[in-house]
């Protein structure tokens, strides 16, 4: 595909019901009441000047390009396009010799505070100036601007220093035309209002904060300002370096479960910018800091590019060829399952692979394999989510679609930071608070959620670690017993004898706020205002994330908030639902693609004959009949001894599992650990097979986001290392003895879709034709499922479940008096394997602790200087940051450095029904360090030793 | 027992500017101990060639003199003061022809008495107007205001009762009154005589405006250079809540209003309204687009009714006496009297309320008795800085705004600055260009760009070193100005060029 200009209608859609019908230049137009002049003239193909405006800000009527005329205006001024709403009747004329005259002035005057440098200007080529100015013959040879009537004069802002502070990009003010898009981007799209205008008249210019350098300022670098800007004033360093592109690929983003589109830009075949795509419906084409500027790992340094093999983690590694790496592993698994028994190796899918890499991982473990056991990183993170919302619902997924929150009066947020870990939603719930609608947060900590410029939760409920239970039951208690539900919809689309249960259950006094008190360490009074809110706020919605599900009561927490909803009538439409944030690219997918060791593809259980049976005969296997081992079962058998051989498709268990230690001796124990990854990892430290594996950007295939939306993943390159991962697993399996015959992804997705029900319109051509579809895509719902249960429940009924409240064993005691939640940041991603690769570390690459000035205090800790955090597991030092954004008596931390090691500290405690580590509730104690821990010393010790590569 | 003496000395910026707070400081001394005395600070009367104009009222006999470049420090007792004074020909203000002339019924109280007294205002129907208001209804008050033909007086000239329909006829629950009190234009200050001597007459207007239009909250949006007109706004606003004229239940109707002072950060465009409407929510005064009209989405994005201080005034006067009070006068957008400002170069300046229709030669002959310096006549600017310049031979013109308009010029806010022979009109066009090079908010590109090549252009002409290509490129210049700028501040800033061009081309020469 040549390079791709999307159309800039200059105003945004407007939704009305009403149609206007009027002329534009003598053509007949219809467009919704209240469409600018400009979109109307747009959206029929007349393109009007323009350098402010563009479809994805408010209208703002500052370059003045865009003015037009129509039949008996009145007044001496010429009205701009973008900001006059086009009504019925009307006679516009948007080009004639008055106008164009007018223009060029216009353009005389904008040229005349701008350098003549088009050629020596990276954005050349790719500069709205310059094309306005093309369009008014106002551009000379080479395409240069022309000096203007204007160009004696020396009053100008040229030759002011450029900021380059920003590792991605450049601001050079002296390009800029002060069209305030990038502001305007900043405010309304990001959110976060970074830049403005300073000085007045002549003087204005655009500032990050109060004149500090984009570096310093409270810019996320999330690219909007970037993107918007029509000149090279804002302009992406790899553009500055390599030169604008020539190509697009549209793909989808690598990183979080928001799963944005994107479009690769390509410039002789090599990325050179990010792009967030407009028609993607996960993001609108907006992007954060990680999908618009950090994917510089995918060509680092450190990257794997060849199958490597050693016999002992001891010895160096090894390069070797494919042929060599598959059939050692393949010999090596054999081996093991003929000396240990056929349930002694097992595999682990990957979160971040595509749907098809993964679908046939499992199906290798499930055939050449001829076991259960896999499993997949969603067990560490959202398999409560799966359970709680299949058994309460009928389905293991969010109900909504992302746009949804916009039509949301009450979103109530619990367990999670969007701002830094969802951050392109996190746009979008800001648009909605900004709108009107109220805001409910509920974490232990001060979040970015809480409170930004023009954002202010109406409540921030600062509960304990690990008191997520008391808090939902309080809430259903104050909606049942102040009447606040909804039983016209409870008797209609809910089970009458689970829910009468329920609310005899949920009514009893020790549900009350006021008895919730103790457990939360929050105010009754706060608490039932926060869920009357909830309760009576019309569309309310649930957004949630692994601060609900990191529990040892994280399912029961998940069918709460399902109890809640159903009992407020607010799942089955448009603005409300319980929707999961999920973290990775597609640890839906994996889900999806029957990862789980009890469920086959689409959720289907392993334990049912004829479900089963229908794999068996595509497969020509016969699979076992009884769930295999989870995750955490496999390390524990491997501890034992029974557990030999495992296959890692793309997760770093020794740097992201809680209890570390614990994981590190399961590996030690093992005889064949396969990583297939981009970099040598935590866990191929423990490896004898490393397969390199391909970046997003090689993948061909697709990713399932949180709001269940399959978005394809297209490749920009060939894989680096010369296979594509299925290719790998294919290839395994048949050195195994099992046959697949796939010669593209897209026949694994065929496969999926014959065998998974709800998948069973999905391809690889309708998805390039649709864009996305949100599962179920199937007959009924041939283009996809934006709300799922409308009108009924997916299982029929919607189940209420009674969740009692047993608090977790991990307690504080004298010895270990604080609580360690842990959480992310804006700027690293998960366990940091991509993000550390990136100019993402100017931003901090430490975990740090987050500890309250009063315990900070009595401990003698100071800001920013090394602590030692010891629980009952394990200790590690990392350095503390004094904070009042934590309450007292709770400390938190991020994992992203292996280095910090925060699950040498966590436990083994985990979620009473999926095994889910119970990452936010650790109890600890902190003191000031004066050297690494010993777990650090070693790890760095044993670093130098696992990772050797021997030279070839 | 003595009969009571009252002494008047005005508490108004120009009077204080030339020295009335040290006069009262020593009356105040020289007073002390006489309990018949009593010492009153009053408003200006608007005759400021007088100021400081000092009043003694003995007997019912009102008489007073002006104190400009008059001793006192020397007089050692309150006796001395009077024998003083009455040597000094006082006279009844009223009988001078500068008053007598004038038809004054916004202004009527400028000057009678201190601005503050509660009492006296009420007692010269001070609210008389609102409760007729009440007493009509929300739509026969703005029937009232529209029969009355009544403008807005901020310079725009627009239908005031339009705007209130419109207001009236939105949905919302929530509506504002925001009183533009931003009086930026240099040689005008009718705003701050009200704000000054009047106070009560403001607020009144809006609380009828703003029960008229079901406005519960109103904002006066004042320019910091008026503190004065702070400082009276701020204690009759106290005041008056004190008293139920503010504050809920007002006159114990179901009526509720309060109105918030928000004070200006020294910027000219926000006096334009969008840009006072951005300010007064704590933003940038950046200029907005229109549509959306702010009578539909203002302030706030609710409905808000905007209008400038003489035309809420006016609305207590028309509630008062009737829609005859003003239609009596005038015709076309013209009706009613106009509150003209002049200054400049003149022997008597001031504040001139007459009808409608008035010409330059009477205004500035009759009125201002001629030039200061005696000097001939050269050119007058009408209606603020962005307003054209008339020469000398034009003086016949009526200054209503239908006849400006057809010399391409407007009224504005009323304002009359006179200049004599000795003036460069280039350096008057580059001035032009320059205030707005200044003031501009910068936001669109022909006023942000424009006004600096403007004064460029200009400085070569005055240089002598423009071409003939100069003075083409100035004149494309003044029309993309004029017909591309976003608002009126970068659209008429070519109005005094043009007109300098026009009427004085000797003097713009290449």
């Amino acid at each position: 595909m040549s390079i791709l200009k999307e159309i800039d209608h200059g105003t945004p859609a407007i939704t009305s019901t009403k149609t206007v019908s009027a002329k534009i230049n003598g053509i007949n137009v219809s467009v919704p009441d209240g469409t600018s002049i400009m979109r109307a003239a747009s959206l029929n193909g007349i393109e009007i000047p323009k350098l402010c405006a563009s479809d994805n800000l408010e209208s703002f009527g500052s370059c003045r390009l865009c003015i037009v005329d129509y039949k008996d205006r009145s007044g001496f001024g010429y009205p701009s396009s973008c900001t006059t709403p086009i009504t019925e009747g009307m006679e516009v004329t948007t080009h004639n010799k008055k106008l164009t005259h007018l223009r060029k002035n216009l353009m005389e005057l904008y040229i005349s505070d701008h350098p003549l440098d088009c050629n020596t200007c990276a954005a050349d080529g790719d500069c709205e100036l310059q094309d306005q100015a093309s369009s008014l013959s106002l551009l000379g040879t080479n395409n240069m601007l022309k000096p203007t009537r204007y160009s004696s004069i020396k009053n100008d802002h040229l030759g002011q220093p450029v900021d380059s502070s920003n590792p991605y990009f450049n601001f050079d003010p002296e390009k800029c035309i002060v069209c305030s898009r990038c502001i305007r981007a900043c405010n309304e799209v990001q959110g976060t209002y970074a830049l403005s205008l300073h000085n007045r008249s002549y003087d204005t210019q655009i500032k990050p904060g109060i004149s500090e350098s984009f570096l310093k300022s409270e810019c996320v670098s999330c690219g909007a300002c970037v993107q918007s800007c029509p000149t090279g004033s804002l302009i992406e360093k790899t553009i500055v370096e390599k030169g604008i592109p020539d190509k697009t690929v549209i793909t989808t983003c690598g990183y979080c479960g928001v799963g944005c589109s994107f479009k690769a830009e390509l410039n002789n075949n090599e990325v050179v910018r990010m792009t967030p795509y407009k028609d993607g419906k996960a993001n609108h084409g907006h992007s954060c800091v990680k999908g618009r500027f950090a994917w510089g790992y995918t060509n680092h340094v450190d990257r794997i590019t060849k199958p490597m093999i050693r016999e002992k983690i001891t010895d160096p590694w090894q390069e070797v060829s494919w042929d060599r790496a598959v059939s050692f592993a393949a010999e090596k698994l054999t081996k093991i399952q003929q000396e240990h028994g056929i349930q002694s190796i097992g595999g682990i899918t990957s979160a971040r692979t595509t749907n098809e890499e993964a679908y046939i991982v499992q199906k290798l473990i499930r055939t050449a394999f001829g076991n259960n056991n896999v499993d997949t990183c969603a067990r560490v993170c959202h398999s409560p989510t799966g359970y709680g919302l299949k058994q309460t619902f009928g389905t293991s997924a969010g109900t909504q679609n992302f746009d949804s929150v916009l039509a949301s009066d009450v979103i109530l947020v619990i367990g999670a930071n969007p701002v830094v870990a969802h951050p392109v939603f996190a746009s979008q719930i800001k648009k909605r608070i900004k709108q009107g609608a109220k805001l409910i947060v509920a974490d232990p900590r001060r979040t970015e959620m809480v409170e930004s410029p023009h954002i202010k939760a109406d409540y921030h409920l600062p509960l304990l670690p690990g008191s997520n239970v008391p808090l939902i039951n309080a809430f259903s208690h104050v909606a049942v017993t102040e009447k606040l539900i909804d039983q016209n919809y409870i008797d209609q689309r809910c089970d009458t004898e689970s829910f009468n249960d329920w609310k005899e259950f949920i009514s009893l006094n020790i549900h009350a706020p006021e008895n919730a008190e103790m457990a939360t360490g929050l105010n009754a009074t706060q608490i039932r205002a926060a869920a009357r809110l909830y309760a009576t706020g019309n569309n309310s919605a649930i957004y949630y994330g692994l601060g609900v599900t990191e529990h040892s009561q994280g399912s029961t927490m998940v069918m709460g908030m399902a109890n809640l909803a159903m009992a407020t009538g607010n799942v089955g439409s448009v603005g409300c639902g319980v929707n999961p944030l999920r973290g990775q690219n597609n640890v839906q997918g994996s889900c999806d693609m029957g990862s789980f060791p009890h469920e086959l593809a689409g959720y289907q259980p392993i334990e049912n004959d004829k479900l089963r049976g229908a794999f068996e005969k595509k497969w020509q296997v016969t699979i076992q009949n009884k769930p295999g081992m989870r995750s955490l079962n496999m390390f524990d058998a491997a501890v034992a001894g029974k557990f030999k051989g495992i296959y890692i498709q793309g997760e770093d268990f020794v740097q992201s599992e809680p209890n570390i230690q614990h994981v590190e001796e399961a590996f030690q124990s093992m005889e064949c650990v396969i990583v297939q990854d981009l970099f040598l990892t935590e866990t191929a430290s423990y490896a004898h097979v490393f397969f390199p594996a391909t970046s997003f950007l090689e993948k061909d295939g697709t990713f399932t986001n949180a709001e269940r939306r399959i978005n394809r993943v297209r490749p920009v390159m060939e894989p680096i290392s010369g296979k594509h991962e299925w290719e790998i697993t294919q290839d395994l399996a048949l050195a195994m003895g099992y046959q697949m015959n796939y010669s593209s992804s897209s026949e694994i997705m065929d496969e999926i879709s014959e065998l998974a029900p709800t998948f069973k319109g999905v391809s690889f051509d309708k998805l390039d034709k649709l864009g996305s579809v949100q599962w179920p895509c199937n007959d009924e719902a041939p283009e996809g499922t934006p709300i799922m249960h409308v009108g009924e429940f997916v299982k029929g009924k919607g189940t209420f479940i009674l969740t009692e409240y047993v608090p977790t064993t991990e307690a504080t005691n004298r010895k270990y008096p604080l609580l360690l939640t842990t959480g992310r940041n804006l700027t690293q991603y998960n366990v940091g394997t991509q993000t550390r690769r990136t100019a993402n570390n100017i931003w901090g690459e430490d975990d740090v602790l987050e500890i309250h000035p009063a315990d900070a205090s009595t401990r003698g800790i100071n800001n920013e200087t090394l602590v030692l955090l010891r629980s009952r597991k394990g200790e590690t030092t990392l350095k503390a940051a004094i904070t009042e954004n934590i309450p007292p008596g709770v400390v938190y931390t991020t994992f992203h450095n292996p280095e910090t090691g925060a699950n040498v500290v966590t436990t083994e405690n985990s979620d009473w029904a999926t095994n889910c580590p119970e990452y936010k509730v650790t109890a600890v104690e902190v003191e000031p360090a004066e050297h690494r821990s010993e777990w650090q010393i070693n790890r760095a010790k044993k670093l130098e030793q696992f990772r050797q590569i021997r030279n070839p | 027992m003595t009969d009571q003496i009252k002494i008047y000395i005005p508490k108004e910026t120009s009077a204080c500017s030339v020295g009335s707070e040290l006069i009262a400081e020593k009356i105040t001394d020289l007073a002390q101990g006489h309990k018949h005395i009593s010492i009153i600070r009053n408003g200006s009367w608007g005759a400021f060639w007088l100021e400081p104009f000092i009043e003694i009222e003995k007997n019912g006999n009102r008489k007073g003199t002006s104190y400009l470049n008059k001793k006192i420090s020397h007089l050692s007792s309150i006796e001395e003061l009077f024998d003083d004074f009455y040597n000094s020909n006082p006279f009844n203000i009223m009988d001078i022809d500068f008053i007598k002339r004038q038809t004054r019924l916004v202004f009527s109280r400028i000057g009678l008495y201190d601005p503050l007294d509660l009492n006296q205002y009420r007692n010269s129907h001070g609210y008389k107007g609102l409760e007729k208001s009440f007493e009509i209804g929300q739509q026969q008050t703005i029937d009232e205001i529209k029969k009355s033909g009544l403008n807005g007086r901020g310079g725009a000239a627009f239908p005031t009762a339009i705007k209130m329909q419109t207001v009236l006829d939105q949905e919302s629950t929530i509506k504002y009154v925001a009183c533009n009190a931003d009086e930026g234009d240099g040689g005008t200050f009718s705003d701050r005589l009200i704000m000054e001597c009047d106070p009560y007459s403001l607020i009144e207007g809006m609380t009828i405006a703003a029960y008229s239009v079901g406005a519960s909250h109103g904002y006066i949006y004042l320019r910091s250079e008026y503190p004065l007109a702070k400082y009276f706004l701020t204690e009759a606003i106290k005041i008056l809540k004190s008293h139920n004229l503010l504050g809920k239940n007002i006159l114990g109707t179901n009526f509720s209003f309060d109105i918030e002072l928000r004070i200006g950060a020294g910027s000219y465009v926000c006096g334009e309204e969008t840009a006072m409407m951005e300010s007064i929510e704590g933003k940038r005064g950046l200029v907005r687009s229109k549509p959306p009209l702010p009578a539909i989405k203002g302030l706030f994005n609710q409905p808000t009714l905007i209008n400038n201080v003489i035309t809420l005034a006016s609305m207590s006067v028309i509630l008062f006496h009737g829609k005859e009070i003003f239609s009596q006068f005038g015709s076309g957008k013209s009706v009613g009297t106009m509150p003209y400002q002049l200054c400049g170069n003149i022997k008597q300046g001031g504040l001139i309320e007459v009808p409608f229709g008035i010409t330059l030669n009477e205004m500035i002959y009759d009125f201002g008795a001629g030039t200061f310096n005696e000097k001939p006549i050269h050119a007058v600017q009408i209606g603020g800085p962005l307003g054209f310049y008339l020469p000398a031979h034009l003086l016949n013109t009526p200054l209503t705004i239908e006849a400006l308009m057809d010399l391409k010029g407007s009224l504005g806010h009323g304002g009359v600055i006179v200049f004599d022979d000795s003036t460069n009109m280039a350096l008057q066009a580059k001035f032009a260009m320059d205030f707005c090079a200044v003031e501009s908010c910068g936001k669109c590109t022909p006023c942000r760009i424009g006004s600096v090549r403007g004064v460029e252009l200009i400085d070569k002409i005055y240089n002598g070193t423009a071409v003939k290509a100069d003075r083409v490129l100035l004149e494309e210049l003044c029309e993309t100005m004029e017909t591309t700028s976003l608002c009126a501040m970068g659209g008429m800033t070519p109005n005094p060029v043009r007109s300098i061009m026009k009427y004085f081309p000797n003097e713009m020469m290449i």
